[in-house]
């Protein structure tokens, strides 16, 4: 006799199998943004992209289009000589030469960028911790000049500057341990590392940062941007693949196009996507000659710091093991940020350093000081050694950023015999959990995964994105505002790092003013409605629905 | 939230000038701006005064012209 069915919960086979990707609860409480995908995640992968409302998107243009006629407008009564000319123009003697100066393409920066200006390049005349003092500047031609009344506003809640475990401190371990080195080496260094610039604190930095994140050897370069953009070329070269992603920073999209390879772009942290570029690669080859790749190479971030969300590594370790390709992994913001420990985005998902073939970080944002480092086995390292272009022209790095970052990643290891590193990781996570609940239940739009200190809040509209960043101000709180062109048109934002450093009482008054600010210019767009993420199984039926 | 007060007119004003991108504008500029709008709204009202007035009145006739005479009008229904 056969038995009555009983209610199953969403996602649930036939005898109780559960379908891969769904998570099973009870029926009502459908979880339908949390992935467990059959097994390669050991906790929850929460990530959110709420859709823009559309009379929100519908606005958005109307906003853009008024501002578009208006920059007709002006441009032509500039062109007549109506109105003055504030932005380079060549000379008159010089207007039959081949222009030097596009001015088109600087529609955008003229007539949109130039009226809400006052928001960037602030000038900061303290240590960026926590709170930070700023000189105040007013503008009486509406920003193209600006000119400083000579009051410094002070104690501003810092919320733009990277500084995730709160070490760009003037006091404490580090900043004696840098002023130390400073009496004993200078500040300069007068040569590259292949010449004479290679001192024992770079050895020393080096087989250091090897230990903390887990590799064979490590080599450290003396700026963050300078490490992908040079060290890209010497890895790849022509009749190699690069698989990047969709949203990956400017550093690592110069150094693939220098390098020469063919670059092909799935979409952002899409593993469908990727498996699809993978197997069209392995298939058909070269363009023409059909000869298979030289390399594979996958480019990706540990944290997309404009979007706030975290790569899916453990899916990306799998299709480069099942295709045999090479990963790159830039944890530029993750480093320090995610895991248990601090040692980013691997340690985040518990998985092996090992499989990472370059593991690549910048020591700028967990680390308060300058640089970036590339990680992996010894050959590739002392590969690098030699065919870098940053180890042979670049300029080494000054001694004191060197003390700085060997005695915060001992900090952070709790090798200087403290309990401060372990406890700043944590305080960064709870900071973050916390931050982000209270801006959701508050009803704003905000991009990424769950864990991520990188807090996006959507803004949409172009005259907020001024509006924003000058109410805070006010309020004396500091942020980062984002618009065109480095977020889609629509979609500007405002970007809030949190830090270790930042007290509960900081971020609560933070978060007080940025409820009254969002009421204020009607930011609470969201409607609750969590989407579900398109993760589905990875079944051969779904390569039909990726084609694009 | 009194609809009605100074201070809720004036935040929605804010709004229409956060909306509109004339927040960001200058002085001129939003002079100009304003009144091309309001010369658009009252357009827009005048065209609607004159048309919805025509063709209410003229919908009106047709419907008295049914009603008014059932002995004449064939087309009335007999009850």
């Amino acid at each position: 006799m056969e038995r009555p069915e009983r209610p199953r919960a969403n996602g649930c086979g036939a005898h109780g199998a559960l379908r891969n990707g769904f998570v099973r609860g009870p029926p009502g409480t459908q979880i339908n943004n949390i992935v467990h995908n059959g097994g390669l995640y050991k906790r929850p992968f929460n990530e959110a992209f709420e859709e823009t409302p559309m009379l929100v998107a519908v606005l958005t243009y109307v906003g853009y289009g008024v501002l578009t006629l208006f920059g007709y407008l002006r441009d032509f009564m500039r062109q007549w000589k109506i109105e003055k000319c504030q932005n380079a123009t060549e000379r008159e003697e010089q207007k039959d030469f081949v222009p030097l100066y596009q001015d088109f393409e600087n529609f955008y920066n003229r007539n949109l960028y130039m009226r809400i200006r006052d928001s960037w390049n602030r000038p900061i005349c303290s240590v960026p911790g926590a709170k930070v003092d700023m000189m105040e500047r007013v503008s009486h031609d509406y920003n193209w000049t600006f000119t400083y009344t000579g009051r410094v506003i002070k104690d501003i809640i810092n919320m733009g500057s990277y500084n995730y475990l709160g070490f760009a401190q003037k006091t404490g371990a580090c900043q004696e341990a840098a002023s130390k080195v400073l009496s004993q080496y200078g500040a300069g260094v007068c040569s590259t590392r292949q010449e004479m610039g290679n001192l024992d604190k770079h050895e020393e930095l080096e087989k250091l940062v090897a230990r903390f994140l887990g590799v064979e050897s490590a080599m450290a370069y003396g700026m963050g941007f300078a490490t992908n953009s040079m060290n890209i070329p010497a890895l790849v070269g022509k009749g190699c693949l690069i698989l990047s992603d969709e949203l990956n920073h400017a550093s690592l999209v110069l150094g693939a196009r220098l390098s020469g390879a063919t670059i092909r772009i799935f979409k952002h942290n899409n593993m469908q996507s990727l498996e699809k570029l993978l197997k069209d690669a392995i298939v058909h080859g070269q363009p023409r000659t059909r000869r298979p790749w030289k390399k594979i190479l996958i480019l990706v971030e540990g944290i997309y710091s404009m979007e706030g969300s975290i790569v899916r590594l453990p899916e990306v370790i799998a299709l480069k093991k099942k295709y045999k390709s090479y990963l790159y992994l830039d944890e530029a913001h993750s480093i320090g940020a995610l895991g248990p420990s601090g040692r980013g985005v691997v340690d985040y998902f518990g998985l092996n350093p090992e499989d990472v073939d370059v593991m690549m970080g910048t020591f700028t944002k967990s680390f308060g000081a300058a640089g970036g480092y590339i990680g992996g086995k010894k050959e590739l390292i002392d590969y690098l050694r030699t065919y870098s272009h940053s180890a042979a022209y670049a300029t080494s790095m000054s001694p004191p950023v060197v003390e700085q970052i060997i005695t915060s990643v001992k900090c952070i290891m709790g090798e200087d015999g403290t309990t401060i590193g372990r406890a700043r990781v944590q305080q960064l996570a709870e900071n973050t959990r916390y931050f982000r609940r209270r801006l959701k239940e508050m009803g704003f739009i905000i991009y990424g995964n769950e864990d991520s200190p990188v807090v996006p809040l959507m803004l949409y509209m172009p005259a907020k994105i001024g509006a924003f960043g000058r109410e805070m101000l006010k309020r004396n709180i500091g942020v980062v505002v984002v618009g065109f062109p480095a977020t889609p048109i629509i979609e500007s934002r405002a970007r809030f790092c949190l830090s270790a450093a930042h007290t509960k009482e900081m971020l609560d008054t933070a978060l007080k003013e940025i409820n009254e600010v969002g009421d204020l210019l009607q930011l609470k767009y969201s409607r609750r409605r969590l989407v579900p993420l398109l993760d589905r199984p990875f079944d051969e039926t779904t390569y039909e629905e990726t084609e694009d | 939230l009194d609809f009605s007060t100074p201070r809720y007119l004036y935040w929605l004003f804010c709004q229409f000038e956060l909306i509109t991108c004339s927040y960001l504008m200058e002085p001129w500029e939003k002079v100009l701006f304003y009144s091309f709008n309001l010369a658009m709204l009252g357009l827009l009202l005048y065209t609607t005064y004159v048309c919805l007035a025509f063709h209410a009145s003229s919908a009106f006739q047709l419907l008295c012209s049914f009603l008014g005479n059932p002995r004449e009008n064939s087309l009335s229904v007999v009850k």
